[in-house]
């Protein structure tokens, strides 16, 4: 335990009567939540260690109740944490004592579908799978699918810039965003974006896009949508060395194919997974690859037996073509179960760290050691086309100093991440988490005009403010 | 006018860092190829990348590109086409239209975040532009973003670098997303559709699981029927597969070519560049970007009130429309229409007397406008760097 909150502000803290009694003229009483019991379930979000209980919480319904809880924070100087479904691994969604909840949950609707024109208007509480159930009946998916999509919401998504297994051929979020509706500290509510493919002027969506609810509470969001490719097959490789399936993963990109997945999983990791999902996983290989392909079968055939033949020379001990629907959705469900799975049989925390593909080899071994150093063990499963590794550093709880080992292990590994080229975080964002760290990655010049655009949004640092940047050193404008 | 052309990053912060201190307003360019674009803007002296050339990485494998920023676009696709890999977003080349000449710059498409007609697949400069060296309008170098496709580590600058046409920073170094170049491309034309029918058919094909990458209509101007063309690419047997489908998927659209090779290339460069209304020399020209089903709602509007010409880059979600430059140059109906069916409107080619009596991009809200100053004087709080470029006061 050993990331450090802001101390609250006392004089915050002692008009906690009076703020609930002002947030419950703005919405329903059963949109506030105060009772100790019920605030509870919002105190942590995936990064369960971090837990701090909230002032209050609000679940708004429309986007005026939204613009009206802001303003009255921004009036009454109180601290607002966005929230959509608490599944940040990195403590994004984690509250402060002198802050409030802003919930967008409630509000998990479609506005508005248009297949002709490839978009879907929705509010920012639904959910990330939510999005490609309601166009699924015409064949269409929204394409960014995290490993959480059942339960992320896609504020949550756009909070993080999310990625997923199939960000390969389909990008991450910002890709796949058209609009949103943004609502600013001061209750403004600006639209940015729409149904069109380029936003006007500066790219300002591109800047709410990953900016871990620090310039505003989304509301809606206009996304793009795509029809679903005819068919989609997975096929597996299990390789003796690591050297061998990162090699593989070059040479077939180096042989001008993009497969729509690209997924690596070491040895523990397919031990852990397979005893999970039962997807027919090599148990006696040191490194594995899924690679999936989409198309016509047709297509898929003639793709697959290039990249069988790129990969014959690295001497795979599997290679394993899905045979069936059920075989494809056992091999990803072991592979999006992941983290679950190791859930099972350890405690641990999740990183997240990318690097350039070619500094594989070198980076699998050195975090070994790392571990090791630290007498623990990790599984890696990560995506192997873009080199965002999810290092899974497995501890016991129960063991006193096993948790802070892991965290000093995890912050080891990203350190080594920014060494090598990479970056502290590919995907599931800054948050409190790697917060500390950023001024590995950045020197303060680089921070400093990060702040001043923050500033530009946030003047007085009340939106979700613990999170991102180092406590030392803020400043706004 | 003095023009600096530093030759590295150090040297442009202190050129930069002296401008601040001292008031000097200046004009931001790579090679000014497209210098005849945006607002014409009072400066003092000119800061170019012409001296800073160069590509610093290039790791095929990793699928990553760097470049200093003055690096001719011409030679990153050329080294790049060495490997068999291209800029995904096949950026449009403005020499044709805007009449200019020389070298187009890699750090000019990063800042004016230029694409194509395979925007609908690859999206614009924008997607592809993983990291960013600059320096401020304060003279401070920043770096944002990285060299590797997955990251979201703080606030993403390098979006908000590009498409800001050098007001917020002078760019040193960009760093892009490459793609391995389609082994065969081929081309679907169908002739013979009014604007209603073709946006339908482009709709049908682009909400089709066939990967189009590029779709566009050129109306009818010599009476034998417009031509509407859809573009597929990939690996051999996947294209022939993918084309036969689509025609069978647009069979009520009778009368059907497919086009390969040189001409079909020609072609859909002319639509990129746009080149498709350049006879028209002495007319302006907009660029209006709007949603799939609205452009021919657009363009009638236009049309009902100006002698007006255009084409659809429906890949691009685009429509180009040439207009007379008498007066606003259509200014006033190009905004009504953009106001009416959503979307924004950018004259793109006009005399700068006209530019400079006009709003050259899309007026916006005020909310975004306070925004859009805000995030002005984030970056450069004298406002030295291209003032007044895209909106008065930035
Ligand atoms: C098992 C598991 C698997 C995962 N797999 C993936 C994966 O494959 N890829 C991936 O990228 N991530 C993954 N994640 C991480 C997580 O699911 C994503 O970061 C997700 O986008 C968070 O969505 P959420 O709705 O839970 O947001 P929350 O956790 O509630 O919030 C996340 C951030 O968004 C902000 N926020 C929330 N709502 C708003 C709003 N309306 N306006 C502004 N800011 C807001 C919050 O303040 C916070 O900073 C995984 C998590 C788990 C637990
Ligand atoms: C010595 C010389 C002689 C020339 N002679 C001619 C001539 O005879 N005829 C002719 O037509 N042209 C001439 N040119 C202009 C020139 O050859 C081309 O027009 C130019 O190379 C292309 O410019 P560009 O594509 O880099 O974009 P630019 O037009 O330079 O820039 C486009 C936009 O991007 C921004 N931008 C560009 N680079 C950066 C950066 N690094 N950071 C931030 N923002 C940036 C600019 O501010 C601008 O908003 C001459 C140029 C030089 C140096």
């Amino acid at each position: 335990m050993t990331i450090a909150f802001p101390k609250p502000d006392q004089a915050v803290l002692a008009r906690r009567r009076e703020i609930i009694e002002g947030l419950g003229r703005l919405v329903a009483s059963e949109a506030l939540i105060v009772s100790e019991d019920e605030r509870r379930a919002f105190e942590t979000d995936g990064l369960t260690a971090y837990r701090q209980m909230p002032l209050a919480v609000v679940l708004p319904s429309t986007t005026q109740e939204v613009s009206a809880i802001m303003r009255f924070c921004h009036d009454h100087g109180v601290k607002v944490v966005p929230r959509g479904a608490g599944t940040s691994l990195c403590g994004g969604a984690i509250p402060q004592e002198d802050a409030i909840v802003l919930g967008v949950a409630k509000m998990n609707r479609v506005l508005d579908v248009s297949f002709e024109g490839r978009t879907a208007r929705v509010q920012a509480g639904i959910t990330n799978l939510g999005i490609s159930q309601a166009v699924a009946y015409e064949g269409f998916f929204y394409a960014p699918d995290p490993s959480s999509q059942l339960a992320c919401t896609i504020a949550g998504n756009i909070a993080m810039n999310s990625g997923g297994a199939h960000c390969l051929k389909y990008g991450v979020t910002t890709n796949n965003l058209l609009g949103v509706t943004l609502v600013m500290l001061d209750g403004t509510v600006v639209e940015i974006g729409g149904e069109h493919l380029d936003a006007a002027g500066y790219d300002i969506l591109g800047l709410v896009c990953g900016s871990e609810g620090q310039l505003g509470v989304v509301t809606e969001a206009v996304v793009r949508i795509l029809r679903a490719a005819e068919g989609a097959r997975p096929a597996l490789f299990g390789f003796e060395k690591a050297e061998d399936a990162g090699a593989c993963v070059a040479a077939i990109i180096g042989a001008g194919i993009i497969p729509v997945a690209l997924e690596y999983m070491d040895k523990p990791a397919i031990q852990i997974c397979e005893a999970f999902a039962h997807a027919g996983y090599p148990l006696d290989v040191e490194a594995m690859l899924i690679v999936e392909v989409e198309g016509s079968d047709q297509e898929i055939d003639d793709m697959l037996r290039r990249i069988v033949a790129i990969a014959e020379p690295f001497k795979p001990k599997t290679m394993k073509v899905s045979q069936s629907e059920a075989e494809s959705a056992a091999i990803w469900k072991g592979r999006k179960s992941a983290f679950g799975a190791t859930g099972r049989v350890a405690d641990y925390i999740c990183m997240d760290g990318t690097i350039p593909t070619g500094q594989l080899p070198y980076v699998l071994k050195r975090i070994d050691e790392i571990v090791k150093s630290y007498g623990l063990g990790v599984a890696n499963v990560f995506h192997a086309g873009d080199g965002n590794l999810h290092p899974l550093v497995m501890f016991n709880t129960n063991v006193p100093g096993e948790m802070e080992k892991a965290e000093k292990a995890g912050e080891d590994i990203l350190k080594l991440c920014v060494e090598v080229g990479g970056c502290l975080t590919g995907e599931h964002g800054v948050g409190i988490e790697k917060r500390d760290l950023m001024t590995y990655q950045f020197n303060p010049v680089d921070l400093e005009q990060q702040m001043r655009v923050r500033g530009v949004f946030d003047p007085g640092w009340l939106l979700n403010p613990a999170k991102v940047f180092p406590l030392e050193g803020r400043f706004a404008a | 006018m003095t023009v600096h052309t530093p030759r590295d990053e150090q040297d442009a912060s202190i050129i930069i860092r002296d401008a601040a201190d001292k008031g000097t307003l200046l004009n931001v360019a790579g090679n000014g190829t497209k210098a005849p674009m945006g607002r014409p803007n009072q400066t003092d002296a000119s800061i170019s990348s012409a001296a800073m050339s160069g590509i610093t990485l290039y790791e095929p494998a990793e699928l990553v590109i760097s470049a200093k920023s003055g690096t001719p676009v011409l030679e990153v696709m050329r080294v790049l086409a060495v490997k068999g890999q291209e800029l995904p977003f096949e950026p449009m080349d403005y020499r044709s239209i805007l009449g200019t000449r020389g070298d187009p710059t890699i750090g000019a498409i990063a800042a004016m975040n230029i694409s194509g007609p395979r925007r609908i697949m690859a999206g614009a400069a924008r997607d592809s532009l993983i990291g960013a060296r600059f320096v401020n309008g304060r003279g401070e170098v920043v770096k944002s973003g990285g060299r590797v496709m997955k990251n979201v580590t703080g606030l993403d600058l390098v979006k908000l670098m590009a498409g800001s046409w050098g007001t917020l920073g002078f760019l040193t170094e960009v760093t892009f997303k490459v793609l391995p170049k389609p082994e065969r491309m081929a081309t679907l034309v169908i002739r013979g559709l009014d604007d209603n029918q073709a946006i339908e058919a482009l709709s049908m094909a682009l909400g089709s699981p066939f990967d189009v990458t590029g779709a566009a209509h050129l109306p009818d101007r010599d009476r034998r029927g417009g031509s509407t063309l859809i573009r597929l690419e990939g690996f051999r047997v996947s294209v022939d597969y993918r084309m036969n489908e689509l025609k069978r998927l647009l069979k009520r659209f009778r009368f059907m070519d497919i086009l390969e090779g040189v001409g079909a290339e020609a072609l859909w460069q002319s639509v990129r560049d746009a080149t498709i209304l350049t006879d028209q020399s002495q007319r302006a020209i907009w660029r209006v970007s709007t949603a799939p089903t609205k452009g021919p709602d657009v363009a009638a509007h236009v049309a009902q009130a100006l002698d007006a010409q255009w084409f659809y880059d429906w890949g691009g979600g685009l429509v180009w429309i040439s207009t007379p430059v008498d007066g606003d140059a259509g200014a006033s109906v190009l905004r009504e229409a953009t106001r009416t069916h959503g979307g924004h409107a950018t004259l793109v080619r006009a005399p700068a007397e006209v530019r400079s009596a006009l709003d050259v991009f899309e007026p916006q809200s005020d909310a975004l406008m306070t925004l859009t100053r805000g995030i002005k004087a984030s970056f450069d709080p004298a406002g030295i760097l291209n003032p007044g470029r895209m909106y008065a006061g930035v």
